[in-house]
């Protein structure tokens, strides 16, 4: 993939008080993402509504769509038009994105997906902080396929993983999503946005070769073919049934091992390079406490007080949440004697770190319906409990 | 040293600029970590509002006040809810025109301003929210008032910026002139 | 002499073979549907107007008609149910040289997708929606649809259809669209002229074709085959230029008011958008990179395009009704 500085135009360098939803919106402009389409819904709309202010200065389009549904398949069609695009949305919004996520998947158009976490279900508590979606962001579209999920904690991060995030979109074209919360989508803090030549952008990898000889997919697992814009000549065909290497639908069981394989594999055998972590004082812990977003701050704050108590924790941040670090977690399981995981849901993540644990040690669920974030003493006593 | 401050009053007060203008200025130009966070939903369009900020010399970790050293409360509404969860020992400082406090028993350290009022003074109530800035800085000194100055442009209109910059020295002479009457405890209002 | 069908000669020598992907041959559409008649029409339409194909992108649905997009030879996307008009939106936007055309059936566009074809029109996007109107859910085994006409029987309403129909030039009409016509599928000269017209109109034009299922809203209503579609659309058909798009609702069997309902100019989505931001940002305002001179210079040359496409449609109309060819000239005069 080609690395090259951002654009100047779209970035907004030097340092800003900037909330979390703003900050992914100058992330996206930054990263050379000049198409956006989106439906207000709240607490993701300040990202809206920053792009919009900001795009016609920088030569970018908004345009606030009919609904979920309409701005994410408008999402598809600006992709292969050859714009870098974006959307943000929340709960209700991401159940109905759900479809075409599976047609931006299956196409493999890449795309960043903004999801700033409310609590749920339904409704809910719209103007208060959830970590509800990290199931159905990776499981909710039908059928069998991977997508890559960051999940950012403070405003600063919104900005960096939503240049990572495109980056790695147009790497692997996939839908790749931004998983915050409301609690860090409007939290103000400093934000650094550094010069654009220190930003490394992914440009898109378009085909160069003759006309005819273009195919949209390559079946390898590994990577993926290069894509076009929509007229410049090449007469591309995609659509979101089981299709070969022209895009032309084929309708065997046969070409779907082989669609639904690739779309797998070119994320799972890619995942040591995708995933990011940030661990601490792992070498020797007793209890390992595995977190995410904003609940990686409140555990921060629940370890001092168990270092201090004298129970020997380490911490373990997933900065992407999917593809899961399954590698890292089955060897940690094996060195502790529990497994923490708190998440403002009602134990999600945690089947997952249940799952790679194996057997090997405890692993423990710390809760939570959503509206709030954790008392770092109810994680505190979580890490107590787990070590005895 | 960790503050937690609280802003409070009712919605067109300009409480959430409050809190933006100290936490920009904190940790934009006086070198510390601010993390600010504030209440969304109909009652920031009307109803009783909140802004906090949690300020730091390190990295702010846990984003919410859960015991604040400094309320700033410009309505009753503000004063009734949140007084109770100002911690013993902190500052209180209020809108003297539309708070009736309870009997001062020496709990927190309080201090009256008529920011609504001295606003009017200067041309518009709407400048209150940069009166009480200034009487907050003065009083507490968590932030520098060239710091809150340098913070304004962006968050107030270019064209009411000087009229902003006076409302917040109009404030701070005043905050000086009560400090004067009743120093700060600083070592009761963490 | 063999007569049997030979599929490597005729993809070698069909007249479609630089519009369509032979390689796909044959379609899927059965014996007497009508979809093939607007493909064919559209075919005919893109080679007379003279459009550049490669900046030509076609976006479907889902169903019978949602497979145009795979057929033609054009740079296609085969979208997801009732998602089609937000995919050309998107795909629009982000190459605004491109003419965009949807082609989809009825259920796609005014059923799952209705909400997306309503603001579409409203908005003005510049894109082409082409609605072939067969009445029924063909892909699915003939269910009704938002346009079956009361008391015909679908798989869904086996007792007869008891909804009341949209009538779908009153609604494109309604919501903004600035193109409007209707044909059936037996009028290809008429639906031919419609889509040169959409191709070099600026705005959202829609053309609705009635065609007929043959396999399953014909058979299902005992309506014979798909000649006897022709001869009801032959004997029930008719132009009126002057009528009121609230007035050209189809009832079973019955008549079926037909032509260019609605043709005016009004600044599409992306004209508005442009106005808008030059006006408040000045040259600051850069689409995409385009300086306002230069983005004034490209719709004059574009103006100038339509005006020359629209002028070579009514020669070749004005000689052809020299020759007396014409089926029903007045519904497009």
């Amino acid at each position: 993939m080609r690395k090259t500085a951002a654009d100047p135009k779209g970035v907004l360098s030097g340092a800003h008080f900037l909330d979390g939803d703003h900050a992914i919106a100058e992330g996206a402009l930054a990263a050379g993402c000049r198409f956006f389409a989106g439906y207000p819904i709240t607490p993701s709309t300040e990202t809206a509504e920053r792009f919009a202010e900001r795009c016609p200065g920088v030569g970018g389009l908004f345009i606030q769509m009919e609904d979920e549904i309409a701005s994410i398949a408008a999402l598809v069609g600006a992709a292969w038009g050859g714009q870098k695009v974006m959307t943000v949305t929340s709960g209700p919004g991401l159940s109905l994105m759900m479809e075409n996520l599976g047609l931006a998947v299956m196409t493999e158009t890449p795309m960043v997906i903004a999801d700033v976490q409310r609590a749920g279900p339904s409704t809910g508590l719209p103007t208060l902080p959830g970590q509800q979606d990290m199931m159905q962001v990776r499981w909710g579209s039908h059928g069998d396929y991977r997508i890559i999920a960051l999940s950012p904690d403070s405003p600063q991060e919104c900005f960096d993983l939503t240049v990572e995030a495109f980056n790695l979109s147009e790497t692997y074209r996939v839908p790749v999503f931004i998983m915050t919360d409301e609690t860090v989508g409007h939290m103000h803090e400093k934000v650094v946005i550094p010069p654009a030549e220190e930003i490394m952008v992914v440009a898109r990898n378009l085909y160069d070769g003759p006309k005819e000889d273009y195919r949209p997919y390559r079946f390898t697992g590994k990577d993926v073919a290069p894509m076009v814009r929509a007229g410049d000549g090449y007469r591309f065909h995609i659509t979101g049934l089981t299709h070969d290497e022209r895009g032309y639908p084929a309708l065997t069981p046969a070409q779907n091992v082989k669609v639904v394989t690739h779309l797998i594999e070119k994320i799972d055998s890619n995942a040591d390079k995708i995933i990011r972590l940030e661990e601490e004082e792992v070498e020797g812990a007793e209890v390992l406490v595995v977190s995410y977003g904003i609940t990686s701050r409140i555990v921060s704050r629940a370890v001092q007080l168990a270092r201090e108590a004298g129970i020997r924790t380490g911490t373990l941040r997933l900065i992407t949440v999917w593809p899961f670090a399954e590698r890292r977690i089955r060897e940690l399981a094996g060195q502790v004697r529990a497994i923490v995981v708190p998440e403002i849901n009602y134990g999600q993540m945690v089947r997952e770190v249940e799952r790679c644990a194996a057997g090997q040690c405890r692993v423990v669920s710390v809760p939570h319906c959503g509206g709030a974030v954790h008392d770092p003493d109810v994680i505190l006593g979580a890490i107590q409990e787990a070590c005895q | 040293m960790t503050w937690e401050v609280r802003f409070s009053g009712f919605g067109g007060q300009g409480i959430v600029r409050c809190a933006l203008i100290t936490g920009k200025a904190l940790s934009m130009y006086d070198n510390k970590f601010a993390t600010m966070t504030q209440s969304f939903g109909p009652e920031a369009r009307g109803g009783a509002c909140a802004s906090q900020l949690v300020i730091s010399e390190s990295r702010v970790l846990y984003p919410y006040v859960t015991l604040p050293g400094v309320l700033v409360a410009l309505s009753q509404d503000s004063y009734n809810t949140y007084e109770p969860k100002l911690r013993d020992g902190g500052v209180l400082i209020y809108e003297e025109d539309l708070v009736q406090p309870k009997e001062d028993t020496g709990r927190v350290q309080m201090y009256a301003a008529p920011v609504t009022r001295m606003a009017e003074e200067i041309g518009n109530r709407i400048f209150a929210n940069l009166v009480t800035l200034g009487c907050f800085a003065a009083i507490t000194k968590i932030v520098s008032a060239e710091a809150m100055k340098n913070a304004l442009p962006g968050l107030v209109p270019d064209r009411f910026l000087a009229v902003n910059e006076k409302a917040f020295d109009r404030g701070y002479e005043y905050g000086l002139e009560l400090l004067e009457t009743r120093p700060l405890s600083i070592e009761e209002a963490p | 002499m063999s007569t049997a069908f030979d599929e490597e000669t005729f993809r070698a020598e069909s007249p479609m073979a630089e519009f369509l992907r032979m390689e796909r041959m044959p379609h899927i559409w059965c014996p007497g549907c009508g979809i093939g008649t607007v493909v064919n029409c559209f075919a005919e339409a893109v080679k007379k107007s003279g459009i550049d194909m490669d900046k030509l992108a076609v976006v479907s649905g889902i169903g019978c008609s949602g497979r145009v997009a795979g057929y033609v030879k054009l740079d296609s996307i085969h979208s997801t149910h009732g998602r089609a008009i937000p995919v050309a939106t998107g795909l629009k936007l982000a190459n605004p040289d491109l003419k965009v055309v949807v082609v989809s059936g009825d259920g796609d566009i005014v059923g799952i997708g209705g909400n997306h074809f309503i603001h579409a029109a409203r908005r003005n996007m510049d894109i082409m929606v082409i609605c072939i109107n067969n009445f029924t859910y063909g892909m699915t085994g003939g269910q009704v649809t938002p346009t079956t006409p009361q008391t015909a029987n679908a798989s869904t309403t086996p007792y007869g259809n008891y909804e009341y129909p949209f009538s779908l030039p009153f609604l494109a009409d309604a919501c903004g669209a600035t193109y409007v016509a209707r044909w059936t599928s037996l009028h290809a000269r008429n639906i031919t002229k419609s889509i040169r017209e959409g191709l070099s109109h600026k705005g959202f034009s829609f053309i609705e074709v009635i065609a007929p299922c043959t396999t399953l809203y014909q058979r299902r209503n005992r309506l014979g085959d798909g000649m006897d579609a022709l001869a009801y659309y032959r004997e029930e058909a008719e132009v009126d230029k002057e009528v009121d798009t609230r007035n050209v609702g189809i009832d079973f069997q019955g008549d079926i008011t037909m032509g260019r309902f609605v043709r005016r100019e009004k600044p599409t989505y992306l004209e508005a958008v442009n106005e808008r931001y030059a006006n408040v940002l000045g040259d600051e305002y850069q689409l995409y990179g385009m300086t306002t001179p230069e983005r004034e210079e490209k719709e004059r040359r574009e103006a100038e395009a339509r005006a020359k496409a629209q002028a070579l449609v009514e020669d070749e109309e004005a000689r052809l009704m020299a020759e007396d060819f014409g089926v029903d000239e007045e519904g497009l005069g």
